[in-house]
């Protein structure tokens, strides 16, 4: 079943397009049912991966290289299975509406489904290759929702970025995961988590900490490599909901704690994660205090919160890895929830500018509501799911040391102003008094408001009864990260103690900024233009200079000139003919004078003679007879050393040669001489020669060497014997090697085909001008 | 009698090459009909050589009795001939049909594919 599962969404987005051309919109109700179906497929794991068990399956892909198509699901998984398939419903369903009428609507529901297969392959892979093809399909399927409007310069810009920067990162991941299958000699996760302390102990272990990091922190966008994901609000909102909140760019984060249990508990773990993920924190927090659009305010917390995450698992006490977990889960309903509000207010009101948005709050009731309900959690405030994920976070940083106080100091102030953006977004549009927006607003149909109230009654219901959904969702998933049992009991009862005092300073440190945001805005504006220069317009140079760099390479070798080709070509021959003799010190012995009857040195006479004179001829007729002389000299040679065949078949093609030379030649022109310069005349004649003595010298130490006769004796013992043929060659030709032969006349009809249909072209120009010569007039002297 | 081929095959190349690095479009014709005796040769010299005696089994006997020439080299020059022939005659005819079309038989004009002033791509996305 599960192998189907893997499936089913690739499946169905095969026939979205189709479906959306018969009902229109509605088709998101019948679409849904997919991801629905795959929600309750999983559900039925919950039992299975409650006390920290584990179901694997799979099929043999290349057997030869012992790669199995196989995948494992266990509580860190399957929440993330949970996750895309409940949230990828609500998206679907979301789509509907937002794209309602959209000429392509088809296309983005059947590409949101196949994001849904990739990210749901990526979670519940087993096989490490697995994990890479999975991986690298969420990007490109990222590539092609962000750059759905492809009509818009900017959104071209944002897919390649992402593609580029994920795509990359996906290489260093691919990388990483084969240093660890060498380390340890296994190609699956369920295999690498029992090694224990294999990885860590290697050598090698921080070649792969690094790869692995460089796939990592490209897809959940820790600074510096967060650019992509602010870019990526181009895609239509559903998107940035689904893909850039709630799931993809949480792959990085899943693989961190995929590899806990093997690769955490080392001091480059503890060290590198909670610097990187604190900075990143940090950043976006302070990056989306400057922005005033809705979704890029989000985007900005969504790269705050996922180095939120990976802070807490790098920090490694079992405290902040519940609270990682709790914290994930929550980001995923409330910021989902949020993107989909914030869809809801630009469909509706036709801006997302939130200096331009006030009192909509009586126009849009539910929508505010659901808003409000994201924005509590998000603002850690009970009796949501954030604010168990929050009191977990305060509980698991806070301790005496200096390095456990920074960090919370950290986590401190990122989730106040955190907090600030949240309910900058779900308060700002809605109170207030009422301003003018570019549509007349109005409360949204059900299939956009299914989304975000659906996710926040279910960050409500987590919280209420966080017994049972601990029960079935944190407790198993924590154990999974942690790699051994682990219990997470917090309710949403606040017990006296410091991790509550936090999230009163928290609470009291956000409203305080909430207050002076405006500042917080202009100031953040004019830092970023005291500095201005970022990664963002360092990948535009970066772009720029391949582009630039290729242009120069390419005119560099490929100038369009024959002759340039030609010499390069020559010289490198010559080259890699005399280099490695030289270096081998391979070089022929020098030959004894050759001992040839008279006859045969005329022979040699008559040949060089020929060459000499095609090269000098001054008139076509010349050059033809000359080409003639050279050859015919050949089919001799070939007569005195036994081959009568090879002879009359060379002198067949002299002749044939010469006469066809002869036809064409009477309308093409040879110019008196050479246009060669005499500096080009040497350099030509120098590089001929080497290439030439290049040739020789080879042949010369092929024929030291001890000739190999086996073939040869083959062919003269059962030429007769199994082919019942007396000439040699002629059985050789017809039989042993028939299929050549066949071959070649393949290739002489071939461009007797080729020919023909050059020749019934009809030229450019008309008939008597052609048989002039258009240039150089003073060939008079020519004749045939 | 292996040494002095050797040498002349290496002339009948350095002769082909010399041509080929020609502008003219005609004399690269000529070059690449020399350059296909030049490498028949070369199949046939490493083949080593024999005088006079062709590879036939004669009528008495099974098998060759004599020491004959190599008939291997034999058959795959045979087969080179005649494919670097057709090859001969495929460029003849591109070459006379890309004399009439463009006007010129200077290889340096021949800049249709790879146009002198070709525009730079696009620095955008």
């Amino acid at each position: 079943m599960t192998f189907y599962a893997l499936f089913l969404p690739f499946v169905v987005a095969l026939f979205a397009p189709a479906l959306t051309r018969i009902l229109k919109h509605n088709a998101a109700w019948v679409l849904a049912l997919a991801p629905a179906a795959l929600f309750v497929h999983f559900l039925g794991f919950l039992g299975a991966v409650a006390d920290g068990g584990r179901v694997t399956g799979g099929v043999q892909w290349i057997p030869s290289f012992n790669v199995n198509f196989s995948w494992m699901i266990d509580g860190l998984s399957l929440t993330f299975a949970l996750l895309i398939s409940g949230i990828g419903t609500l998206i679907v369903l979301y789509s509907g509406g937002y794209l309602k009428g959209h000429k392509h609507q088809g296309r983005f529901f059947s590409f949101i489904l196949m994001f849904m297969g990739s990210m749901q392959g990526l979670v519940l892979s087993d096989s490490f290759l697995m994990l890479f093809v999975f991986w690298e399909l969420t990007s490109i399927t990222s590539f092609l929702l962000i750059g759905f409007n492809h009509a818009e310069e900017r959104s071209r810009r944002s897919a390649i970025q992402a593609l580029v920067v994920t795509g990359l990162g996906g290489l260093s991941l691919l990388a990483g995961l084969l240093v660890i299958w060498n380390i340890t000699g296994v190609s699956e996760m369920s295999l690498l988590l029992s090694t224990g302390n294999l990885l860590r102990d290697s050598p090698f272990f921080i070649a792969a900490f690094v790869l692995v990091l460089g796939g990592a922190f490209t897809k959940s966008a820790q600074f510096p490599f967060h650019f992509w994901l602010p870019n990526a609000m181009e895609a239509p909102t559903p998107v940035s909901a689904y893909l850039h909140s709630a799931t993809m760019v949480k792959a990085g984060v899943y693989l961190l704690m995929r590899l806990n249990p093997v690769m955490g508990d080392t001091v480059a773990w503890e060290t590198v994660l909670p610097i990187f993920g604190g900075v990143t924190l940090i950043a976006g927090t302070l990056l989306g205090a400057r922005q005033t659009d809705l979704k890029l305010m989000l985007a900005y917390t969504t790269m705050a919160s996922l180095g939120l995450l990976v802070m807490l698992t790098g920090f490694g006490t079992e405290g902040a890895i519940a609270g990682a977990v709790l914290y994930l889960i929550a980001h995923s309903m409330f910021k989902g929830g949020l993107f989909m509000v914030a869809g809801n207010v630009d469909h509706e009101a036709g801006t997302r500018d939130i200096t331009r948005l006030g009192g909509l709050a009586g126009a849009m009731p539910v929508t505010f509501v659901a808003a409000l309900f994201a924005a509590i959690s998000m603002g850690g405030l009970p009796p949501f799911v954030g604010f168990l994920a929050k009191e977990e976070i305060y509980y698991g940083l806070a301790k005496g040391d200096t390095w456990s106080v920074v960090f919370t100091i950290v986590a401190i102030v990122g989730n106040a102003l955190m907090f600030v953006l949240g309910f900058a977004v779900a308060l700002k549009p809605f109170l207030g008094p009422k301003v003018e927006t570019p549509k007349h607003a109005h409360e949204g149909p059900v299939l956009l408001l299914a989304g975000p109230v659906v996710l926040a009654l279910g960050s409500l219901f987590f919280a209420l009864f966080s017994g049972w959904s601990h029960e079935h969702f944190s407790t198993p998933m924590a154990s999974a990260v942690m790699g051994h049992a682990a219990e997470i009991t917090i309710s949403i009862i606040p017990h006296l103690g410091l991790a509550l005092y936090l999230s009163l300073g928290t609470i009291a440190l956000g409203v305080l900024l909430y207050l002076s945001l405006a500042k917080i805005r202009s100031g953040m504006a004019a830092l970023l233009a005291g500095i201005g220069w970022g990664p963002d317009r360092g990948f535009d140079q970066a772009i720029v200079g391949i582009v630039k760099l290729s242009v120069a390479v390419t005119r560099l070798v490929q100038r369009g000139r024959l002759e340039f080709y030609i010499t390069a070509t020559l010289i490198f021959l010559a080259l890699a003919i005399l280099v490695p003799m030289g270096i081998a010190g391979e070089w022929p012995a020098v030959p004894a004078f050759p001992d040839l009857y008279f006859y045969e040195w005329l022979l040699v006479l008559i040949a060089v003679l020929g060459l000499f004179a095609v090269i000098w001829a001054r008139n076509r007729l010349t050059a033809i007879v000359s080409l003639g002389i050279q050859g015919f000299a050949v089919a001799v040679y070939f007569m005195l050393l036994g081959a009568p065949d090879l002879s009359f078949t060379q002198f067949m093609v002299e002749t044939l040669s010469v006469v066809i030379l002869a036809l064409a030649m009477t309308r093409l022109r040879l110019s008196p001489q050479d246009h060669r310069s005499a500096v080009q005349t040497v350099t030509d004649g120098i590089i001929a020669l080497a290439a030439g003595g290049a040739l020789t010298l080879l042949l010369l130490r092929v024929l030291e060497t001890d000739f190999d006769a086996s073939l040869t004796e083959f062919f003269n013992e059962y030429s007769l014997q199994i082919a019942h043929g007396r000439n040699i060659v002629n059985v050789i030709l017809v039989d042993f090697r028939g299929i050549d032969t066949f071959g070649e006349i393949a290739v002489v009809m071939t461009s007797g085909l080729a020919i023909l249909a050059l020749i019934r072209v009809l030229p450019r120009r008309s008939r008597s001008a052609l048989s002039e010569p258009p240039k150089n007039p003073q060939n008079a002297g020519e004749a045939v | 009698m292996e040494t002095a081929m050797a040498f002349l095959t290496g002339l009948f190349f350095a002769t082909s090459l010399y041509l080929m690095l020609s502008k003219h479009i005609i004399r690269v014709l000529l070059g690449v009909a020399v350059l296909g005796n030049a490498v028949n040769l070369t199949i046939f010299t490493t083949g080593r050589l024999t005088r006079e005696i062709p590879p036939i089994i004669p009528d008495d006997a099974v098998v060759p009795i004599d020491a004959i020439a190599n008939p291997l080299p034999q058959a795959l020059v045979l087969t080179a001939i005649v494919i670097s022939f057709s090859f001969f005659a495929f460029l003849l005819v591109l070459v006379f049909r890309s004399y009439q079309e463009l006007g010129t038989d200077d290889t340096d004009e021949m800049r249709e594919a790879e146009p002198v002033d070709e525009p730079a791509p696009p620095l955008g996305y």
